[in-house]
């Protein structure tokens, strides 16, 4: 432990009120009894109960989970393969660097631009089928397109650091790639895989410029309905929307630290 | 014939079963995304429709116009919100920076058992929505807050008038989104850094600055290089901040990309900006990667 000077540890408060105040404040008008305007007129719970009666909201909460929960599972799934495979086998100089630079396209760019290409490609192969209308199913194409890379990255990095004797050992023991796969490689990855999962589905829940932009009138997420209401003007029940939303984020948080520092 | 990790096969077996592993990842990624990319190129060179339709008539004119020359003269104007996103990239990322060495630093200096509840304090607001977090900053900087009736106090505003749609409010709200993207990775540089260098130069009597220049500087660049790229890059495209927090008046690229694709229909012009955007991005991740070469990006 090391002393720092005053003026730091004002600055690092200073930074973390910039941080939490907007969502104090967020939390405090959610509990605010009155609807229009942001004078405190007394406690209430009314808009919590009101937000679970409200059918658009429970529809956007809905869509949100069912985006998340296959985009991730597919996503997991591709990633973990992808990784295995671009680590485990002796691709040449010039494919490696191909594949690391389409892998790391997704996290360096703004998402604006995946956002708007993917807006002109599902247009185009609208031309063929109407199953790319604008709706959930573009929405899912389209976060898995993001969280492949993250999975396979960070499942990339476990791989790096397990290191093949493990695997070596296996095969010199005459496993099969099948029952090597079962039995060893998948094992010692879990965590990774979990990592990258996890990583994932936040990721799905947090974004909000891919679910814009291929979103269809049936498939509103949470994200996007606030959006839409915030323009509308601010509401207590959107207020009270976004402090359990807020909530919810924290209880993943601490559930995944419970969970990763075991 | 060659072993490869304990198992005798051949180089075209290990390639036929390597693509059986990311084959179906890497199609996904080049139907989905590599694909569309190429196809935003080409159809930044087509010709939009009277209704909004592609008409495949190849011309400049979208990047034309960007540039400014369109039936009526020349207009600075989509050079100025260019200019001005990458401005605004420039100055939060510093503000972020400037934040984030601090805020890291006084995280370090706490008992190892309290860092944790520090850290999640810093990751929560990394994980909530940043819709949430934007629209936060319109209670902030409403008439009936502080921060206003300050502000009109002052004669900066007229009174019972909001700080929101300004420069200030998109600042404000880009900054406490992409903090948390500078402090954690700029914290993990801090948490391993040699103190004793430090040491050694305040016994050799170095300047504060010279300190933090020499031995601080050095040794949490690849930390600060994550940071900074997490930061710069999102904020130079980024549309719902400046679109609830600064509304027409301090328009950036991300709304210019938002408003072809939305309301103008406007799909050429949409994707001429894309690229304008895609090369801004290219070259400013270039100008860091000698720096970033180290270090990877999660």
């Amino acid at each position: 432990m090391r002393r720092i000077p005053p003026f730091v540890t004002a600055m690092a408060m200073f930074a973390i009120a910039f941080l939490y105040v907007p969502l104090l404040a967020v939390g405090v008008f959610s509990v605010n009894a009155t609807r229009y305007g942001l004078t405190w007129k007394g406690f209430t719970l009314d808009w919590y109960i009101k937000l679970l009666q409200n059918e658009f909201i429970l529809e956007a909460a809905w869509n949100t989970l069912v985006l998340a929960v296959v985009s991730t599972a597919v996503a997991t799934i591709l990633g973990t393969f992808l990784a295995i495979g671009l680590d485990r086998f002796p691709w040449g100089r010039k494919a490696n660097t191909f594949l690391d630079v389409v892998l790391h396209i997704p996290v360096v760019i703004p998402d604006i631009i995946l956002a708007a290409s993917l807006v002109v490609a599902f247009g185009l192969l609208r031309l063929i089928s109407e199953v790319f209308e604008p709706g959930l199913f573009n929405m899912i194409i389209g976060h898995i397109t993001f969280q492949i890379a993250f999975v396979a990255l960070v499942v990339r990095s476990r791989l790096v650091s397990l290191g093949q004797d493990i695997e070596e050992a296996a095969r010199d023991l005459f496993a099969s790639t099948p029952y090597l796969l079962r039995r060893v490689t998948i094992p010692l990855l879990m965590p990774g895989i979990v990592a990258g999962a996890m990583m994932a589905f936040t990721l799905s829940l947090d974004d909000f410029v891919i679910s814009f932009f291929t979103a269809g009138p049936d498939s509103i997420t949470l994200p996007l309905f606030i959006y839409a209401a915030v323009r509308r003007g601010v509401s207590p029940q959107i207020h009270a929307l976004s402090t359990m939303t807020v909530l919810v984020t924290v209880f993943l948080i601490i559930g995944i630290e419970r969970f990763t520092r075991k | 014939m060659l072993v490869w990790y304990g198992e005798l096969t051949t180089q075209r077996n290990l390639t036929r079963r390597g693509l059986g592993f990311l084959g179906a990842g890497i199609l996904w990624l080049l139907v989905f995304l590599v694909l569309p990319g190429m196809v935003l190129i080409l159809v930044s060179f087509i010709t939009r429709g009277g209704y909004g339709q592609l008409v495949w008539d190849y011309t400049f004119e979208n990047y034309k116009r960007f540039m400014g020359f369109s039936v009526f003269g020349w207009t600075a104007d989509y050079i100025i919100i260019m200019w001005r996103s990458v401005w605004v990239a420039f100055m939060s990322t510093l503000i972020c920076v400037i934040l984030s060495y601090p805020l890291a630093f006084f995280i370090c200096s706490r008992p190892e058992k309290k860092r944790y509840f520090w850290l999640t304090l810093i990751i929560v607001p990394f994980w909530t929505n940043m819709v949430i977090r934007t629209y936060a900053w319109l209670l902030i900087l409403a008439p009936e807050m502080p921060l206003a009736k300050l502000a009109s106090f002052m004669k900066l505003i007229p009174p019972e008038t909001p700080l929101y749609p300004s420069a200030f409010a998109v600042y404000m709200g880009m900054v406490s989104i992409f903090l948390p993207f500078v402090t954690l990775p700029l914290y993990s540089s801090i948490e391993r850094l040699d103190w004793s260098l430090v040491e050694a130069a305040q016994d050799l009597y170095a300047s504060k600055l010279r300190i933090f220049m020499q031995t601080i500087l050095p040794q949490t660049l690849p930390g600060l290089t994550v940071g900074v790229i997490l930061t710069f890059v999102p904020t130079m495209g980024m549309f719902v901040v400046p679109n609830l927090l600064g509304g027409s008046k301090y328009m950036l690229v991300g709304n210019l990309i938002q408003q072809q694709f939305g309301t103008s229909r406007d799909w050429p012009f949409g994707s001429a900006i894309s690229m304008a955007l895609m090369v801004l991005t290219m070259v400013s991740l270039q100008l860091y990667r000698r720096r970033s070469k180290e270090v990877d990006v999660i």
